[in-house]
């Protein structure tokens, strides 16, 4: 539920923790039921969560940080991991990388593009080594990618987004 | 007896946790930059690594002795990686050791110039990340970090959240990207820091350390217009000399007096004698509550990061706080609102500088309930290591001063004002007045050894009749909050309890000087404290004519209104860190109930 | 609910006779290479074609109706059945048959050849070297030389039905642990001498002793399911393809220890994973083989698992541990040692994915038979993940011992069309690469360690000419300096001065010096870090720098990267003699760096030029050439 209001955000917390039983150490789940809903943890969730779980805002920060998985800043709908794993590296994950930011068109150093559709990451090795170079898109694998290839992948779900406006706002 | 080999000597066993502590007890001193010994272990310097016979190269900080070891502490190889691990830490430091203020003091500048590293031959911005030109945090009352100069060793971490159960500090980001960060890198005056210092305190660099007030204290006393008054905290006196060569424990308070004379001050009061009223007015609010059974236990007030603690983690305990203001506060008001007065002067043309053993009182006086005309009661607060800054600049030779008296009307202290300096002081000077009020026949009793020592939870009950007074004593925030959850679970019960932020109290305040966590330091500072008492001729704070020239002048009797007025104060909740709403508060409090 | 050894016996058998009902069973294999080549697909268009012609029998339906001989086909998807290369794969039961490439267009002709029994000749696997053609996946030399263990079940089976595991005597090996005495069943661990398969070679009966040693009443059971190595999907395979393997081994060293809880830690990459096992979990407490009072024993053991958070470091005991229990994954000093104080200051024995699938089978079949395999000092099998530039990449398991040589030439069926074999990087970013002079380096614990690698969890990835050695140095640096925790000062700094270092002599600018530094560093690092990452990360630059030294040479002495990888010292050259001067290529180059006059041929100032290749598509004439 992207873009939720505080009272949702705070419905949403304690809904997690309460499944949770507020323990301590389920901090990284509770942040991963979050980030699954929210697709980024904001500030004040994370210091709901903290205050829920009775641990510092800042350690809650610390373990948030340290995980690659977890984003402070929101993301786009569309997340693309592009594996760049011993097998996939070898076999030409980098340009495939760099042709994917230029085709979303990110801005420098940013992950997410300028119209919060897709959100370019990299990962070490997502094993399906065997059909490198792998990209994910939100869980979904395509094998042997080519620059090519992605492009065109890319222009489906630009289409598929533009049909979700429409539903949305004849809806 | 068991014994390991160090550098081909025998070394005996006898319980040392680590290598470290066995080599250091052969007389060699290894490197260390992450260790210290009252906190957990980390091993992430690895400055300390010695060679073992049959297990290679490994870190002394964390490894057991066993028997029979074969520990070797000087072998080319370990020179080779002690110098390159300094290397690798100064290639990303913002080394201007010129203008840091850790200079002198600085464990890192130590060691590289004990291993002789004069070519770092690493680049700083390696890849692009630099540790330098990070902005400095110097938000908060107390303190200023310095990112370029952190060098990860985690002890600011492990004392804020073991020591105080804070946890203000942690770990953000990982790799060559980790740092030391609050909350979302929140500047730490919006964070629940309760400026208590121990970071600092146990910062071996420039990147935490006491923000300083010797400029504003110097311009005070340059100002001819200005009557600068200094007040001196117990704990002050029994460290200082630590400075300037002194063994720890010495009283100076007679130099200490000339040498303040000497910067330029007016009166040089001693806030002793402030912590005989706290006694007074602390015993008197006690037994009120004590013989009507209400609002107990009684927490006690004097320590500033206690105070900001219980107001961010514990509200509903607000009440059982005494509403004394700390002595410092009840010296500052005291001096603004009827001493400026009585010198023919207005509150604002008399500067108040304490000089106290803490940081958490910088931060205290600059509250703003504690203010008369508009003028703070306190102006300045500056540390120990501070004035013995101060001391330097100007060229004194402290040992050689003479010893000179302090300046009436706030001169003469009992020893139980002197005694607020350690744990368990408070709780002691207290009883002194409390017994002989509770005792049916007059009291003889002024020592209670029971309240003294250094374990982190001390209690005591005392019987008078058929009434008994259970008195607790905690040093430490996190035992402080152990002994609230325990309060609060109902398996205990106090009447008093007596809480101190830092290890031992005030002589192991963050503003002393460095101990780099070495326990005999505050031990004897603290016997130095109860040596000051014994030598005192008058030891019960209500004995002190100085004191009950004040309540005649001034203030009435204890617990009267004008004394309220002056000496006394009161709490509100506050939030440490942003966190949305204003239920955050009352979460905070229910996230520190729950289990 | 199974009360007892017995029931478990009679399911077995009543599960394969349902089976061996059916006239044939198609299975689908849905591991992670073929369910990304598409076969979902195949499997959906499978049980579509077979409703459609009246033949589709389900393993729910045999088990009710006891099985009429011939009565239907049985379609089943499966874990990875290893030759994914050539996926989407489908094997023919009883038969054994192996259709490889399949697509959902292929299916109804291939349904058909089943219900005639005839076979489809067309999908058959052919050898591309010698042009033979295989029928059975048994007689494909890729499977050949390999010997199934710990991959016993894994693309043999249904993994989403725990029938299908009991089928195939599961749940018997801790049926025989409870009988025996707690010591017994590590001493027959300790007989058939497992190491762990997760990097270190620990042997498995020794940690379980130590912990069994402990007096404590909490202990746990933790699987190391982090897999984080690039390049390696073994233990997602059997995760995947055989979750209760899994199950059954740590039930087993539960009761060998005296813990009552297990944890799974699996990656938060692998979600099947996650799936599959949550799946297995749920299946094996309905059906009383996870629980209270398993098999009647008394013993009781649960397991739950837990999702990493992207952090390769958390593959480290005691960084799992900290992720576990809520905090940062950085590694603590040992000791002491989690089997005798890890999870919550418990006594925890901690081990690999692959290490726990082979304690059941242990436990079935003795330690006498796993020690035939595999060599004195490492018995039994490894698993590897062998990708890269060679011909058949896959999920293979062998004998421990076999050469790299065997795995990559036998069973790899050597370098893909047209390369020859530059080095092979084992082990991950822990391990080597080993140069092609060191082929006959067994494959055990102790050999590899010789040859400055490591068995590691089992990437295998083969590298032809096309690999730059010294670029595969600065991608693991590049890695490790990611993934570092980033707590101790010689893996924290010190890889990012190594990466810097390797940085500088791929783009041209490194000098000699810089090859000692390396060393230097490398050494340090591994000799002064706290944790295994730290201790291990210099291992792809030294060993590089050991075996492939001309390299670095190259490209430091004459700025040259042989295998003309290394972009920043490509050359953008324009042939004066195809060039016609038409100016195209100035237009394209987002540098400015081509110049010339219309007419007669242009010229690429190499100092400006970014090296991006626009300007190679633009000429119509082909004139602009790369140049390594
Ligand atoms: C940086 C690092 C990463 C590791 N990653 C893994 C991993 O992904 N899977 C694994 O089983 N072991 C991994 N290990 C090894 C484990 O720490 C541990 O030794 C192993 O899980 C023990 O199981 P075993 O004895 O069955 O091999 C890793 C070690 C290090 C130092
Ligand atoms: S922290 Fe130490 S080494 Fe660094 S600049 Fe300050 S004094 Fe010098
Ligand atoms: S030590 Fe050297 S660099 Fe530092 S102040 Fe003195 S002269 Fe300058
Ligand atoms: S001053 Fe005290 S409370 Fe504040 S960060 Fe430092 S240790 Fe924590
Ligand atoms: S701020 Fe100081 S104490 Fe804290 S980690 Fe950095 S150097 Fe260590
Ligand atoms: S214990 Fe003393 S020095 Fe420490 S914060 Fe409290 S008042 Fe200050
Ligand atoms: S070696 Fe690296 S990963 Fe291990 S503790 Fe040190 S910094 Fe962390
Ligand atoms: S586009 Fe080709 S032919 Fe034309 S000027 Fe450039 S190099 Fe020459
Ligand atoms: S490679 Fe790119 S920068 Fe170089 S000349 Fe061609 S277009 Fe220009
Ligand atoms: S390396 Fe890319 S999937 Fe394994
Ligand atoms: S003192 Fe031992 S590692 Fe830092
Ligand atoms: S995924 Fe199908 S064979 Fe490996």
């Amino acid at each position: 539920m992207p873009g939720a209001t505080a009272v949702e955000m705070r419905e949403l917390v304690d809904s997690i923790l309460t499944r949770h039983k507020k323990a301590p150490s389920s901090l990284i789940p509770v942040l991963q039921d979050l980030q699954d809903e929210l697709r980024y943890l904001p500030e004040d969730c994370l210091t709901m969560v903290a205050h829920g779980l009775g641990i510092s805002p800042a350690t809650a920060y610390g373990v948030a940080t340290f995980y690659a998985q977890f984003s402070l800043e929101p993301r786009g709908k569309y997340i693309i991991k592009v594996c760049d794993g011993t097998a996939c590296h070898v076999r030409g994950s980098s340009p495939l990388y760099q042709a994917i930011c230029k085709r979303v068109k990110l801005e420098n150093g940013k992950a997410t593009s300028k119209n919060g559709l897709f959100t370019v990451e990299t990962v070490a090795c997502l094993g399906a080594c065997v059909i490198a170079p792998v990209v994910v898109i939100n869980d979904k694998a395509y094998g042997q990618m080519t620059p090519e290839a992605i492009n065109l992948i890319i222009d489906e779900l630009e289409k598929e987004d533009g049909r979700d406006q429409v539903c949305k706002t004849a809806s | 007896m068991s014994w390991v080999l160090v550098n081909g000597e025998r070394v005996a066993l006898n319980g040392e946790k680590s290598l470290l502590d066995v080599v250091r007890k052969a007389g060699i001193d290894l490197p260390t930059l992450c260790y210290h010994p009252e906190l957990s272990v980390y091993g992430a310097c690895r400055l300390c690594l010695v060679e073992v016979k049959g297990w290679g190269i490994v870190a002394a900080c964390h490894t057991p002795p066993q028997e029979g070891m074969a520990i070797e502490t000087n072998t080319g190889e370990l020179r080779r990686l002690r110098k390159i691990a300094l290397e690798l830490i100064l290639a990303r430091h913002d080394r201007e050791c010129t203008s840091c203020s850790r200079s002198g003091t600085c464990r890192l500048q130590e060691l590289a110039e004990r291993f002789q590293v004069h070519q770092p031959r690493f680049k700083n911005g390696a890849n692009g990340q630099s540790h330098r030109g990070r902005s400095i945090d110097a938000s908060g009352p107390a303190l200023v970090r310095d990112p370029n100069k952190c060098i990860l060793c985690g002890e600011c971490v492990r004392i804020c959240s073991e020591w105080q159960g804070i946890g203000v500090l942690s770990f953000s980001q990982r790799g060559s990207h980790m740092s030391v960060s609050t909350a979302f890198d929140l500047p730490i005056s919006e964070t629940e820091c309760v400026n208590c210092g121990q970071c600092a305190a146990v910062c071996p660099t420039g990147a935490l350390v006491v923000k300083s007030h010797i400029d504003h204290v110097w311009e005070a006393l340059h100002d001819p217009e200005k009557i600068v008054c200094v007040q001196i905290a117990p704990a002050v006196r029994v460290s200082i000399g630590e400075e300037f060569g002194l063994p720890p424990g010495d009283s100076t308070i007679g130099r200490l007096s000339a040498a303040l004379r000497r910067l330029g001050a007016d009166h040089i009061f001693d806030t002793s004698l402030a912590a005989d009223l706290t006694v007074l007015e602390e015993t008197s609010e006690f037994l009120k509550r004590f013989d009507a059974g209400e609002r107990l236990p009684l927490f006690t007030s004097c320590c500033p990061a206690w105070v900001k603690y219980a107001e961010q983690f514990y509200p509903e305990y607000l009440v059982n706080l005494s509403t004394c203001r700390s002595p410092q506060q009840m010296l500052g008001s005291l001096v603004k609102r009827y001493y400026s007065g009585e010198l023919g002067v207005s509150p604002k043309q008399v500067v108040m500088i304490s000089i106290m053993p803490c940081t958490a009182k910088k931060f205290e006086a600059q509250r703003p309930e504690f203010t008369t005309g508009g003028a703070p009661d306190v102006d300045f607060v500056i540390t120990t290591q501070e004035l013995a800054d101060m001391i330097r600049e100007q060229g004194l030779d402290y040992t050689a001063l003479p010893e000179e008296p302090l300046d009436e009307p706030f001169a003469k202290p009992t020893g139980a004002g002197i005694i607020f300096g350690v744990t368990g002081g408070v709780s002691e000077a207290v009883l002194r007045r409390a017994y002989e009020v509770l005792a049916s026949e007059p009291a003889h009793a002024v020592e209670f050894t029971e309240v003294r020592g250094f374990d982190g939870l001390r209690s005591c009950e005392l019987s008078f009749g058929d009434r008994t007074l259970r008195l607790g004593v905690v040093h430490g925030l996190s035992n402080a909050a152990a002994l609230l959850k325990e309060i609060q679970a109902g398996t205990v019960h106090y009447d008093m309890v007596e809480v101190m932020a830092c290890p031992g109290g005030c002589v192991g305040g963050a503003g002393q000087p460095l101990t780099r966590g070495d326990g005999r330091v505050r031990r004897r500072r603290g016997a130095g404290l109860y040596q000051g008492d014994s030598e005192q001729e008058v030891r019960r704070a209500q004995e002190n004519p100085a004191v009950t020239a004040l309540y005649q002048r001034w203030l009435g009797e204890p617990g009267s209104a004008e004394a309220h007025d002056a000496l006394h104060t009161a709490y509100t909740p506050r939030r440490g860190n942003r966190s949305g709403d204003d239920g955050a508060c009352a979460e905070v409090s229910s996230a520190h109930t729950a289990d | 609910m199974i009360k007892s050894a017995k029931q478990l016996a009679e399911l077995e058998h009543s599960y394969n006779s349902a089976l061996a009902g059916a006239a044939a069973r198609i299975v689908v294999c849905a591991g992670p290479g073929c369910a990304a080549s598409g076969s979902r697909a195949v499997y959906d268009r499978l049980v579509e074609e077979l409703t459609e012609r009246g033949s589709h029998v389900t393993v729910d339906y045999l088990m009710e109706n006891g099985a009429k001989p011939g009565s239907g086909i049985v379609a089943l998807e499966s874990g990875c059945q290893g030759f994914c290369q050539k996926g989407p794969l489908v094997r023919i039961e009883p038969e054994g048959l192996l259709y490889t490439k399949v697509h959902p267009e292929d299916v109804p002709e291939l349904v058909e050849a089943v219900i005639e029994g005839k076979i489809l000749d067309r999908l058959l696997y052919s050898d591309p070297a010698t042009g033979e053609v295989y029928a059975r996946e048994q007689d494909i030399p890729f499977y050949q030389d390999q010997v199934r263990i710990a991959l016993h079940n894994c693309g043999a089976i249904d993994p989403e039905d725990i029938r299908a595991y009991l089928g195939k005597k599961g749940y018997q090996g801790l049926a025989r642990a409870l009988t025996m005495e707690k010591q017994d069943v590590i001493e027959e661990l300790d007989q058939a001498n497992l190491r762990g398969r997760g990097g270190g070679g620990f042997p498995a009966a020794r940690k379980w002793a130590i912990a069994a040693a402990q007096d404590s009443t909490d202990k746990f059971i933790i699987c190391n399911g982090d897999e984080g190595d690039p390049g390696a999907f073994m233990d997602r395979s059997i995760m995947e393809g055989d979750p209760h393997s899994v199950l059954e081994g740590m039930a087993i060293a539960g009761y060998a220890i005296g813990a009552s809880q297990g944890f799974i830690y699996v990656r938060a990459e692998y979600p099947l994973a996650v799936k599959r096992l949550q799946k297995a979990v749920q299946e094996a407490k309905e059906w009383g083989l996870l629980g209270d009072d398993i098999l009647g024993s008394g013993f009781s053991f649960d397991i739950a698992i837990k999702q990493g958070a992207g952090a390769f470091v958390c593959g480290e005991e005691t960084a799992l541990i900290a992720s576990i229990e809520g905090m940062r994954g950085m590694p603590k000093p040992k000791p002491p040692f989690p089997s005798v104080a890890g999870l919550w200051g418990k006594p925890t024995v901690i081990n690999n994915v692959e290490t726990l699938a082979n304690v059941p089978r242990i436990l079935q079949q003795g330690a006498k038979w796993f020690r035939k395999v595999g060599t004195a000092d490492s018995p039994g099998t490894k698993t590897f993940a062998l990708t890269g530039d060679v011909a058949n990449t896959g999920l293979v398991e062998v004998p421990m011992g076999l050469t790299i040589g065997d795995i990559v030439f036998k069973i790899g069926g050597g370098m893909r069309q047209g390369d020859t074999l530059k080095a092979v990087q084992i082990g991950g970013p822990s391990g080597g690469c080993l140069p092609g002079e060191l082929l006959d380096v067994p494959l055990d614990f102790d050999s590899l360690q010789k040859a400055g690698a490591m068995i590691g969890s089992g990437g295998l990835v083969v590298m032809g000419q096309q690999t730059c050695m010294v670029e595969v140095a600065r991608f693991f640096m590049q890695f490790i300096q990611a993934e570092s925790c980033g707590k101790c000062t010689f893996c924290r700094e010190g890889t990012l001065q190594m990466l810097e270092i390797l940085e500088r002599i791929t783009k041209g600018k490194g000098n000699l010096e810089d090859l000692d530094l390396l060393e230097e560093l490398g050494r340090a690092i591994r000799q002064g870090s706290l944790c295994g990452l730290g201790k291990s990360a210099p291992n792809p630059v030294l060993s590089t720098l050991e075996y492939f030294h001309s390299e670095y040479i190259s490209h430091i002495v004459e700025k040259r990267c042989p295998a003309g990888v290394c972009q920043a010292l490509q050359r953008y050259l324009i042939d004066g003699e195809r060039c016609r001067g038409c100016g195209r290529c100035v237009k394209a180059c987002p540098a400015g760096a081509i110049g010339g006059n219309v007419g007669s041929p242009y010229m690429i100032d190499q100092e400006k030029c970014l090296r991006c290749g626009a300007c190679v598509d633009s000429c119509k004439f082909q004139a602009i050439e790369v140049r390594a």
